[in-house]
């Protein structure tokens, strides 16, 4: 691991050299400035960085995927087991890929192609790369399945992409990738888009294999948990640069650079933050027996339909955050989306300010939406690109019969209140960073003046930095206005940061809710404890760069996971 | 999926029972008596009185409606007004040179539309992407009549290769077929090869970004097998309903084609029809070509299934 760190540099799997990548077009631009890195054989090499940061083009560069004609290598070598991969012709690259260098992607969603069997893509690499005959590639394609651990081999031969789940797909890309046994694997973000307890799992069939096939992984993650758990050494990039690399431990607890120790502090601890005192005791939501059921029978079937949420009772009183966290398909979503009467629910009871919502019509129900707003995932995408900020903002009080003059003064105010300047106004979405975005869907939402925000993974999307940012401003604006949030979360760390009470789903129905000192604290459910274990890098007190102290004693290995 | 395809099936008969009722009152409600027209302008009242007999226009309508249907299903169309022969067997004289026309017209633009769009969303943004969609627009812009027209005085005047016009049966042999049919169907096809050509490269495009394309090069791939295997496929459905609609349209739109080459059509045969407001021959035509629309449209939507395994029933 860290000790073989000798500048034994013909031995290295992979080793980039002063790489320069430009944007094609008249005038280009760099997007990395001569980055240098190595893999040794066997060894696993984090790449962290925020988005933008390089660290997916660098990937793509080694693989030889940058798309053509936006991007394009203009100086430095990339040797893969000695030989040069930018020089290399098309033809020479294709025979590398797959056989001594191999990718696996961010979405196991999208990144397999949807109307050819599980059967078909893996035995096109082995027709591509190989002389093997039809009964030696399927018995081939039959072990590389059960190696990555998926039941069933036979049924997944003849599967869809379609009928997998998420961390299936992710498995049966991690079995392509290898099944010709490549000295390099390459995983770009390979477990962002699954759930903790499924990339859990991924990670230890990762290492599993690359310690059976000594296999090297350059792993490209901004997860500094993810890092913690799994790095044996780690170069950190920002703008195109390496900016610090080293053996994890030293990152870790004695990061040399401001950027490293800033990407580090940003992380939010696992540990709770206490309750705040209450402020008031008048219950702005509340749900009673809520429920959702999608796709009852209907004329030509008989079926009995999909319960996304049943028995939902929840609280959130004034000024509080109340956070609602599980794994997809938990029936968080569906809980936001019933409490805004995005969707109907099946049955229970919405209380908004003590009105009952759930059954209201559409024309009934529309005073009541002013009191309940909504922040999204993705800001990139939650905006109307076509519409000013400002439009974007008054659109909604003015909806409710606010004049144009007297919104967009209070436009100006918002803006100033989620930290834009009020010059941002006449401007359009796109010439702001995705956390300014979500500062702007922040002003939208308040421009209503709701009584209860909620917030759809609204910091999800967000780089850690910007993410702590965005927190605060939440907590900041719950201070001063005395909003209530609803909170939806995968994310752990930040639920623990933000939420004075938490409730925990599974399967559509609560499984645990208290404060969340309590809740995340003291787990009493076993569900609730297999989620904080799964989180990555739970053994490491991030901002004060040192081990946490566990009560199983020691940080985990494989033993644990 | 059988279950599928039957429903699909059933669903698709209110459609042509729709298309029945409007045809049986387009001419019941025509401003004027059918049977005033039918008789001419010089027939008597006593003439009159029994061509309603014959035609039961003296039933109710809802009566009316059922015999007709009735006789239709049983394959009775009825005569037209000017040759006095049965309908069907019009209409069975002149579908082959139609049909024949629109499938040959059909083979010419899916093998020269596809790949063109295959290679221009690959070759996206060069020379050769812009010279295909220049010729595409040229496809879309020159009138069927000239297209036509310029081809015959090339081919059938300047070189000899085929002949002028005129039509001979497959079943008389390949060659004098096919040497009859190479100008209609090249004419007719240059417009569906410009939609065509358009359509594949724009969804290619779309196909071309995604990540699963990028995942099939990572696996070091000829690019053959990641155009036609990995994107075509996927490309296929918004293709393959332009393709469809564009074939049924083929069958009503002859028309022009048909005249210039003088093929003994079924575009010709609605304009004569139409000319001389020969009714029962106009009806069983938009019945006809209703009927192929909705047939083209079942077949569009099976395939679907067959090419995207996430559409399902």
């Amino acid at each position: 691991m860290t000790g073989q760190e000798t500048n034994d540099r013909k031995g290295d799997v992979l080793v980039v050299e002063n790489l320069v990548v430009e944007t094609g077009g008249r005038r280009p631009a760099p997007i990395l400035n001569g980055v240098s890195l190595r893999v040794a054989p066997g060894e696993t090499v984090c790449l962290v960085g925020e988005s933008g940061s390089g660290k997916s083009v660098t990937s793509l560069a080694t693989m030889g995927l940058l798309p053509k004609g936006a991007l394009a290598v203009s100086s430095g070598r990339i040797l893969v087991e000695g030989e040069d991969v930018v020089s290399a012709s098309p033809s020479r690259l294709r025979q590398l890929r797959a056989t001594r260098m191999s990718m696996i992607f961010q979405e196991p969603m999208t990144a397999l192609n949807p109307v050819l069997t599980i059967e078909r893509q893996l035995e096109e690499v082995l027709s591509a790369h190989s002389q093997m005959s039809g009964a030696e590639r399927r018995s081939r394609i039959r072990d590389i399945l059960s190696l990555v651990r998926l039941p069933d081999v036979e049924r997944m031969c003849r599967s869809y992409p379609h009928q997998l789940s998420g961390g299936q797909r992710q498995r049966v890309m991690i079995a392509m990738a290898l099944v010709l046994e490549p000295k390099l694997l390459i995983a770009d973000e390979p477990t962002t888009a699954l759930d903790v307890t499924t990339q859990k799992e991924i990670l230890k069939l990762v290492a599993d294999i690359q310690k059976r096939l000594g296999t090297s992984v350059l792993f490209i993650t901004h997860d500094m948990g993810v890092v913690a758990d799994i790095a044996d050494r780690v170069y950190v990039m920002r703008h195109g640069n390496i900016v610090e690399d080293g053996p994890i431990g030293d990152i870790l607890k004695d990061p040399k650079r401001d950027y490293t120790r800033n990407l580090l502090t940003a992380v939010p601890a696992l540990h709770p933050r206490e309750a705040r005192a209450r402020i008031s005791n008048e219950v702005v939501l509340s749900t009673t027996e809520l429920g959702m059921t999608y796709g009852a029978s209907s004329l030509f079937r008989k079926r009995a339909g999909t319960v996304a949420a049943k028995d939902v009772n929840l609280t959130l009183t004034r000024g509080r955050t109340l956070g609602v966290v599980g794994e997809s398909g938990s029936g968080k979503s569906t809980v936001a989306r019933c409490v805004m009467r995005l969707i109907d629910p099946t049955e229970g009871s919405i209380r908004l300010r003590n009105q009952e919502i759930a059954g209201l019509s559409r024309r009934a129900l529309r005073p009541a939406r002013k009191r309940i707003q909504m922040i999204f995932q993705d800001p990139n995408r939650s905006l109307n690109p076509r519409l000013t900020v400002g439009d974007s903002i008054t659109e909604g009080p003015i909806n409710y019969g606010a004049s144009p003059d007297a919104a967009r003064t209070r436009a100006k105010e918002l803006l100033e209140l989620v930290g834009l300047p009020a010059d941002a106004i006449d401007r359009h979405p796109h010439q702001f960073s995705g956390g300014q975005r979500q500062r702007i869907a922040i002003a939208r939402a308040l421009a209503m003046e709701p009584d209860v925000l909620v917030a759809d993974e609204a910091v999800s999307a967000l780089d850690v930095s910007v993410q702590a940012q965005v927190l605060d401003l939440l907590d900041d604006i719950q201070a001063r206005l005395g909003v209530a949030l609803l909170f939806i979360t995968h994310d752990l760390r930040v639920a623990a940061q933000i939420c004075d009470d938490v409730v925990v789903m599974q399967h559509g129905r609560i499984v645990e809710y208290g404060p969340t000192a309590e809740v995340l604290g003291h787990p009493r459910e076993a569900y609730t404890r297999e989620l904080i274990e799964a989180a990555p890098g739970r053994h490491w007190d991030f901002p004060n760069f040192r081990p946490l102290p566990t009560p199983s004693g020691g940080p985990v290995d494989g033993a644990t996971l | 999926m059988l279950a599928y395809i039957i429903r699909r099936i059933l669903a698709s008969i209110p459609v042509m029972i729709v298309v029945a009722l409007f045809v049986f009152l387009l001419l019941r409600l025509t401003p004027g008596d059918p049977a005033a027209i039918i008789a001419g302008d010089m027939a008597t009242p006593a003439q009159l009185e029994q061509i309603r007999q014959n035609l039961g226009l003296n039933e109710p309508l809802v009566t009316q409606f059922i015999t007709w249907s009735g006789q239709l299903l049983s394959g009775d169309f009825g005569r037209s007004l000017i040759s006095k022969t049965p309908v069907l067997t019009l209409i069975h004289q002149r579908l082959e040179p139609t049909l024949s026309l629109a499938i040959v017209t059909m083979l010419f633009t899916l093998l020269l539309s596809i790949p063109m769009g295959v290679v221009a969303a690959w070759r996206h943004g060069t020379l050769t992407d812009s010279a295909i969609m220049a010729i595409s627009v040229l496809g879309f812009s020159i009138p069927v009549f000239v297209t036509g027209y310029i081809l015959i005085q090339i081919f059938a005047i300047d070189m000899r290769v085929f002949p002028i016009q005129g039509f001979r049966s497959i079943f008389d042999g390949f060659w004098p077929f096919f040497e009859r049919i190479v100008l209609p169907a090249l004419t007719l096809a240059t417009i569906y090869i410009a939609l065509i050509a358009r359509m594949t490269r724009a969804a290619m495009l779309d196909v071309l970004g995604e990540d699963y394309i990028r995942t099939a090069r990572a696996k070091g791939l000829s690019e053959r097998i990641v155009l036609f295997r990995h994107a075509l496929r996927n490309a296929a459905v918004p293709i393959l309903t332009v393709v469809g609609t564009g074939f049924a349209l083929m069958i009503s739109g002859v028309v022009v084609t048909e005249s210039v080459f003088n093929l003994p059509g079924l575009g010709r045969l609605t304009v004569d029809a139409i000319l001389a407001r020969d009714y029962p021959v106009i009806q069983a035509l938009i019945l006809l070509t209703s009927g192929i629309y909705v047939v083209i449209n079942l077949l569009i939507d099976i395939s679907y299934a067959f090419m995207d395994p996430r559409i399902r029933y």
